[in-house]
């Protein structure tokens, strides 16, 4: 282990990036993990490669800005590890990483978690063959890579991330066969009386408007009002059926992209015993957080997506708060001058959480995300279904934690990233009470894939000193 | 409020406290299970479930080798096998200087009449574990041993105790004990019960539920950590230990390979966690791959650890109270306590129901312990 550093960051989107420049900016020792081959995070992969191209200019302006962000943060000083797994942190605070299979522990002052979000899974009976997939993934694709589906695609969903990805495939020379609009009939009533606080973010409401009619102009069939979702095929995707305004329909199609939203990645600040918070507007848990970014556990900050869902922007505006906390909190700026320097931040922040209330209302997950059929399967490590969570609610009156030992639901490689809320919305029904009381699974390490050789290769450091 | 009449309240929904409780109501008592969170909710529901005879401590061998009799008996006694395979426990030699200890200990046992344990050699340790790295010379072997599936276990001795009519009160925590003429008053976050006799089956917390009624027990906490990796073919049958390090090393009927081997993490008894330590446990995942060094590219799934008591000796308490009439204890089991569960359930109904046991339990009372200072934490390997 080496000398201890001021600052470790988890993830290197805008919240991550943004806070390295600014502890960077104080003279903190920073250093940065990230999955990824290159800086962006999600939302701006491979804006690098990206960003000057033909597919920059498809992808629009938001993600170009980017690349000032990654150059920033490239330039700054801080130790940046790419291609880097963050799978353990324990108190004190050390680190457990993997790069390029050796296995390693930094000691860190203060750990940020910048881990984003990660949709929302959206069980319907035929999630799991191949050739359903993501609206998230499928836009990662394209980011990376340019690819675009050769046949037309089904997209089944709602929300600004379904928007914009269609008129991005549509620009990029994709074609849709048809968008299943799950939102609720008429739900921009159900928005209005959240419009008066988003006007701040004009704008984005202008933005998002202008892509609803980009894709009604384009002729993509829409159809509203879906319920009983559902993909067909013997190994693969082939056809499709769903019920929209009462009537029936079957069809074939070869990709189906689904979302439902996003949610806080939790898994790291739920394995650090951070105290949780239920946001009934986005129906997930989020660590709860001061007004610097700080968990409930000292020295820990949590910027980004992952303190809740409220878009890039705010993402980067949170991450740098709390690199100016941690360098507040190192001794390197008095706390008046932080709070001034802090004030513009924070108005901006405000307005660009201002938006959300209004998308929420709008774009809530259909409500057989919290409801699946009982042959629906829910957690896709172990296989199982929908009915074999209700039945096995029936014994006692089990939380997440027990369902998980009496049925293995959550045990496999996802670590129930994909059935922690539709477990937890099954037990809600089941037991008549409120989500947020049954809870969510405790959450083990490692936090990603990690195998026994670089486990095994830790020890060996251990021993050489 | 004082409720319904017992005849025996046992404390801990673990399969100490769930197969005692079983035979005692199929004995015909009134038996009212009192579990604090949920059945196997700590060390039940995170053992590595080894059912293992080998190297077994002398003083509860016996006892011991009566639980092995059971095992295989286990779908008669709770409509379920329990995923019990006897798939032999293997402890390896990686020296020949460990080879000369696993020797003289088998014969040992061998000049006092046990058969349990042999010796295998080198060719017939690769017979049983193909997959094993060519620097091991050879092994210990118990061949009726095997492991068996905690969570099928809890499951069926649970369905079975609610059969045979005793009363399960889960998220029911004991709070307070009191003596009440020859009765005992059980205070709990669900009301009050009045009880002739109890059952400790208390794991980690036993300590404090002895000196509720008056018996100080000094006990540690051992908090042993588990890895779990993703699927894989089918390449081993038994449990495998390295003699000299910590390694517990078997696959599961799901294909999975569950990795321990008393390997400790940070218990904490007042928050009722344990954390893993992944500097410690990397010494197991060493351990394994040094074992079978195909397994290095194999994910870990999961990790974790679970919460048990451990005394000063390693050895159980399984017996009645020194001080407290009507108590008797079932705790202690320091790591090892899963293949003893369906003897001591009988054990413990023997005590109560028949006044007293043939089973060899002289060398596990607690009174061996009590002249001991107590201790608040002792972590033992």
């Amino acid at each position: 282990m080496n000398k201890e550093i001021d600052l470790f960051i988890v993830g290197a989107g805008p919240a991550g990036m943004n806070a390295a420049v600014e502890a960077r900016r104080h003279g903190l020792t920073v250093m940065l993990a990230d999955d990824q081959p290159a800086p962006g995070g999600q939302i701006w992969r491979a804006v690098e490669q990206a960003a000057d191209g033909p597919l920059g200019r498809i992808l629009g302006d938001e993600y170009r800005q980017g690349a000032q962000t990654v150059s920033d943060f490239r330039a700054c000083g801080a130790d940046y590890l790419p291609l880097s797994q963050v799978w353990q942190i324990e108190e004190g605070w050390h680190v457990y990483l993997t790069t390029d299979e050796q296995a390693r522990i930094v000691k860190a002052k203060n750990v940020l978690l910048a881990t984003g979000a990660q949709e929302r899974p959206a069980p319907f009976p035929g999630w799991t063959l191949p050739g359903v997939m993501t609206v998230g993934a499928a836009q990662i694709l394209l980011k990376t890579s340019g690819q675009v589906p050769e046949e037309p695609v089904w997209v089944a969903g709602s929300g600004p991330l379904v928007l914009i990805y269609i008129k991005q495939l549509l620009e990029a020379g994709g074609r849709v066969a048809g968008w299943l609009n799950t939102a609720p009939e008429r739900n921009w009533q159900r928005g209005i009386a959240h419009l008066p606080g988003a006007l701040a973010s004009w704008r984005d409401l202008k933005k998002g408007y202008g892509w609803m009619q980009a894709i009604r102009k384009a002729g993509v069939p829409i159809h509203e009002q879906i319920t009983d979702l559902r993909a067909h095929g013997e190994g693969r995707l082939t056809e499709l059926s769903f019920r929209s305004g009462g009537k029936e329909h079957r069809v074939p199609a070869d990709v189906l992209l689904i979302h439902e939203g996003v949610v806080p990645s939790i898994h790291m600040s739920r394995s650090l015993y951070c105290e949780m918070t239920w946001l009934s507007g986005q129906q997930c848990f989020a660590p709860k957080v001061n007004e610097w970014g700080m968990s409930s556990q000292d020295g820990i900050y949590i910027a980004g997506d992952g303190a809740g869902i409220a878009g890039a922007k705010a993402a980067g505006l949170r991450g740098r708060i709390a690199g100016l906390a941690v360098s507040m909190r190192a001794g390197r700026i008095s706390g008046e001058a932080a709070q001034q320097r802090a004030a513009d931040w924070r108005s901006e922040l405000q307005r660009e959480l201002s938006l959300r209330p209004l998308l929420e209302a709008m774009y809530p997950p259909r409500e057989s995300v919290k409801r699946p059929s009982d042959e629906t399967i829910v957690c896709r490590c172990e296989e199982l279904t929908a009915g074999d969570i209700r039945k096995a609610a029936k014994l006692g009156r089990p939380g997440p934690n027990q369902i998980k030992a009496y049925t293995r639901a959550g045990m496999g490689p996802c670590q129930g990233r994909q059935c922690g809320y539709t477990i937890a919305n099954i037990l809600a029904e089941e037991q008549q009470r409120p989500v947020s009381e049954v809870g969510f699974y405790r959450i083990r390490p490692p936090l990603k894939p990690l195998t026994l050789g670089e486990l095994a290769s830790l020890d060996d450091k251990e021993q050489a000193k | 409020m004082t409720q319904q009449n017992y005849d025996v309240a046992v404390i801990g929904g673990g399969l100490h406290g769930l197969c005692s409780a079983l035979h005692l109501a199929r004995a015909g008592k009134r038996v009212l299970v009192l579990e604090r969170h949920w059945t196997g909710r700590h060390a039940s529901g995170a053992t590595a479930a080894g059912v293992r005879t080998l190297n077994r401590d002398r003083r509860e061998l016996d006892l011991s080798l009566l639980s092995m009799e059971l095992w295989p008996q286990l779908y008669d006694i709770v409509g379920d096998d329990c995923g019990f395979h006897a798939g032999g426990q293997i402890c390896v030699a990686e020296d020949e200087t460990a080879m000369e200890r696993l020797r003289s200990r088998v014969e040992a046992l061998q000049r006092d009449g046990y058969t349990h344990e042999e010796l295998i050699d080198q060719d017939e340790l690769r017979r049983w574990l193909p997959k094993i790295s060519p620097h091991c010379v050879g092994a210990s072997l118990a061949r009726d041993n095997g492991a068996a599936d905690p969570h099928r276990a809890l499951s069926a001795f649970r369905r079975s105790v609610l059969k045979a009519g005793a009363t399960l009160r889960e998220q029911c925590g004991v709070e307070n004990i009191e003596r009440r003429g020859q009765d005992w008053l059980l205070h709990t976050n669900q009301g009050q019960w009045t009880v002739p006799m109890i059952v400790n089956a208390a794991g980690a917390w036993s300590a404090r539920i002895a000196a509720m009624v008056g018996d100080h027990i000094p006990l540690g906490t051992k908090s042993s950590m588990m890895m779990v990796s993703e699927r894989t073919e089918h390449f081993i049958k038994p449990v495998v230990s390295i003699l000299g390090r910590s390694l517990s090393f078997k696959q599961s009927d799901q294909g999975t390979l569950v990795i321990g081997g008393g390997l400790q993490g940070v218990p904490d008894l007042d928050k009722e966690t344990s954390t893993a330590r992944m500097r410690v446990l990397a010494k197991g995942a060493r351990a394994a791959c040094d074992l079978f060094p195909e397994v290095q590219d194999l994910r870990i799934v999961r990790v974790w650890a679970g919460l048990e008591a451990a005394t000063k000796d390693l050895l159980p308490i399984i017996g009645p109270s020194p001080n407290a009439p009507g108590v008797y204890h079932a705790f202690g089991f320091s790591g090892h306590g899963f293949q003893l569960v369906p003897i001591v359930g009988l054990v413990i109904k023997e005590l109560i129901v028949d006044g007293g046991t043939d089973k060899p339990i002289d060398e596990l009372g607690a009174s061996r312990l009590m002249n001991e200072p107590e201790v608040e934490k002792v972590t033992p390997q």
